[in-house]
């Protein structure tokens, strides 16, 4: 039989350090304690393990991948390296008694290894304002710094972080336990307008209708905060009252993927932080004893109100109005049954 | 729509051409024009949008826009500080 463990995710179960320590190696046991946080996760074949490594943001510096080459061309009896569903590098078929060799190897150039199990996973994101002419807010940098403070805390359950910089969601907000999408809220001045009516063909929503006179009549309940008016309009006439992030939790794919929730509007960049301090408290502070679960599947079990209410003060004027639980995605013909 | 009198240095009818081609025709006309010109552009379709905002990212100032039919007069005043590259 195959001693492969797989999870919810199909994902194969990564093995603890302990697990590696247990069989005779020759290295020594405290490099193994300092590799806690997992990233090795156990291949089919006999003594060989996958590392995954850290590329917040999926922003790899040239360094780290040179040195991650050179690393897979000692350790790796493979001729390649995999690029994980979240914008991790990973080094397939290296034998277990090389991890400590390989992981001084790639200390030389600060690249970490990654984690697995019940924990603050490496964030992923889009490449944001910086050069995307569609992003509104520095992912790169918020996911980055998510990164930094957050990596490796423990959680009841995995824990996954996506920023996205824009409402076209390419890093997929609404699928992570919790996502951050870049927003912009419009608004317009009579003064610069010409009246040109470009707006009402940029929107793509149908949330401005020019008048007679060519004025744009603006209908916030169709935004959806792209500002796409705001980089047509030729003379400066839209203009952004509020940028921020909306802010979605209890997402997750898998066989039985959740749509998570919107529980905040334009949040300022800096209380990023708190929400996800908060938001890993709640969790902490909520796990069901002796089972193990999804921040999303845990939302449906208890409602949202608990969790708004222990957020009331970081998300305040942001707060969405009595937002819904995650919802199901069903992906697989029978996948309805188990709600 | 206000009509406003605008006299242009230089007048340039893009809407045969294809994306990214009109954007490039403005900004090499742009860098021959003298800072202060008027250039006018006509154009239709998706670059209302995407050449009149990347002109704007080059750092000209659009100061007039007029509809016609199915198409727009842009009056684009040639930046001093604009990028020359």
């Amino acid at each position: 039989m195959s001693t492969n463990h797989f999870n919810d995710n199909n994902e194969p179960e990564a093995h603890s350090s302990a697990d590696v320590s247990q069989k005779s190696t020759p290295a020594d046991a405290g490099d193994f304690d300092q590799l806690k946080s997992g990233g090795f996760i156990k291949q089919k074949q006999k003594d060989l393990f996958t590392i995954r490594l850290q590329v917040p943001g999926g922003r790899m510096p040239l360094d780290k991948l040179r040195k991650a080459i050179e690393a897979a061309e000692k350790y790796s009896s493979a001729d390649y390296l995999h690029l994980s569903i979240r914008q991790s590098v990973e080094i397939p078929y290296v034998n277990y008694r090389d991890i400590p060799a390989l992981q001084m190897h790639l200390n030389q150039a600060d690249q970490a290894i990654a984690s697995c199990g019940h924990r603050v996973r490496v964030p992923t994101a889009c490449s944001g304002c910086e050069y995307n002419p569609n992003g509104l807010v520095d992912t790169q940098k918020l996911a980055s710094r998510a990164h930094e403070q957050f990596f490796g805390q423990d959680t009841p359950h995995k824990f996954k972080m996506n920023f996205s910089g824009c409402p076209i969601d390419c890093a997929r907000s609404s699928e992570a336990d919790l996502g951050f999408q870049g927003a912009v809220e419009p608004e317009w001045d009579e003064d610069s307008c010409v009246a040109c009516t470009i707006c009402e063909k940029a929107c793509k929503e149908n949330a401005i209708h020019c008048d007679d006179e060519g004025k744009p009549v603006y209908n916030p309940g169709n935004c959806l905060a792209c500002a796409d008016c705001i980089r047509n309009c030729p003379t400066g006439a839209w203009r952004s009252r509020r940028t921020g992030l909306i802010v979605r939790v209890g997402g997750k794919h898998g066989r039985h993927p959740l749509n998570a929730s919107v529980v905040a509007e334009f949040l300022p960049e800096e209380r990023v932080p708190q929400v996800i301090q908060g938001t890993v408290q709640w969790y902490l502070a909520n796990r069901p004893d002796n089972e193990k679960l999804r921040l999303g599947d845990l939302l449906r079990r208890t409602g949202m109100q608990s969790y708004m209410q222990s957020m009331a003060e970081v998300f305040g004027e942001c707060a969405v109005k009595e937002p819904q639980p995650p919802a199901p995605v069903i992906i697989h013909r029978n996948g309805d049954k188990r709600i | 729509m206000k009509t406003i009198d605008i006299t242009s240095d230089l007048e340039l009818d893009l809407r045969d051409q294809v994306c990214p081609y009109a954007f490039l025709q403005a900004k090499v006309a742009l860098e021959d024009m003298a800072p202060g010109q008027i250039l006018r552009i006509t154009l239709c379709g998706r670059d209302i949008e995407n050449v009149p905002r990347s002109i704007k990212e080059e750092g000209h100032e659009i100061i007039h826009v007029q509809k016609d039919g199915d198409s727009f007069m842009f009056y684009i005043k040639r930046c001093p500080n604009a990028s020359n590259a």
